[in-house]
């Protein structure tokens, strides 16, 4: 079974060409909200949700950070650790601005991961859909999308 | 950047043939520094330079030849060559296929006996 899965489904090709091509161990795509699209790699659902939050805050945080500086925000953002890295980069389709959170070893480096990234950005751009459906959002619908989200996620 | 490596770096872009050259993190595989001609997709050449260059490290490894003094890629419409310099970095040269490699090679050597 493949370790992708998403929630919209135009972004599945995309995600998974950048996932083979990057070497990353773990992907999300996002809003930068932390509202999950599509995932690679991850098992747990707890995982998934606690690193989409983290991943938009320090986005967030280090885009209060570029306001200081005088710029709208970084474009992206790179961690490097002793034996995983993680890189943050954020892009603009045509319903929204979206984030990627990208997790990645020792077998590849950041510069592959930048690298294929951008080509992501140009793929996803290629195949999203030009707008959005508008939805009210409802606090009772919000339990049954969140569960929904986490089947598409999770194959349950 | 020292201005030395700077100009070792233009020594390099005024062989024959030589499209651009580049200094890049092996561990990385960022850009340290770069005289490219127009056209050269830096960002890329150096990822995936220093891809090869890990992979082929494992390679030689593998077939114990020791550490990787020099590569040597032949392509149709281009030559790309990498010599590791220090601190882990690795010396990147693109070139058309008329580029002369010899004397690529011996200014990249050069130019990792002034790398900083």
């Amino acid at each position: 079974m493949s370790a992708t899965r998403v929630v919209e489904e135009w972004t599945l090709e995309p995600l998974e060409h950048f996932v083979t091509e990057s070497g990353a161990r773990l992907t999300l795509l996002m809003t930068p909200a932390g509202q999950v699209l599509a995932q690679h790699g991850f098992t747990r659902a707890v995982d998934v949700m606690a690193a989409a939050a983290l991943g938009a805050a320090v986005f967030s945080s280090s885009g209060e950070i570029a306001y200081l500086l005088g710029d709208t925000e970084f474009a992206t953002v790179h961690h490097g650790g002793a034996r995983h890295g993680i890189f943050l980069g954020g892009f603009t389709m045509p319903h929204g601005r979206l984030l990627a959170l990208v997790v990645y070893g020792d077998d590849t480096t950041i510069g592959l991961v930048q690298l294929f990234f951008d080509e992501l950005v140009r793929a996803l751009a290629a195949v999203a859909p030009r707008q959005e459906r508008q939805r009210p959002v409802l606090a009772a619908d919000f339990e049954r999308e969140l569960n929904d989200s986490l089947a598409s996620l999770f194959g349950r | 950047m020292s201005d030395r490596f700077g100009e070792a770096l233009d020594r390099i872009t005024r062989v024959g043939g030589v499209l651009g050259a580049l200094l890049v993190s092996a561990e990385d595989g960022l850009i340290v520094s770069d005289a490219l001609m127009e056209g050269v997709r830096g960002p890329a050449v150096a990822a995936l330079a220093a891809s090869l260059a890990r992979r082929c490290g494992l390679v030689a490894g593998a077939a114990d030849v020791g550490v990787i003094r020099f590569l040597h890629l032949q392509g149709t419409d281009g030559i790309l060559t990498i010599v590791p310099a220090r601190e882990g970095t690795l010396l990147v040269s693109v070139g058309s296929s008329e580029m002369n490699v010899g004397l690529a090679r011996l200014e990249m050597l050069r130019a990792v006996e002034v790398a900083p």
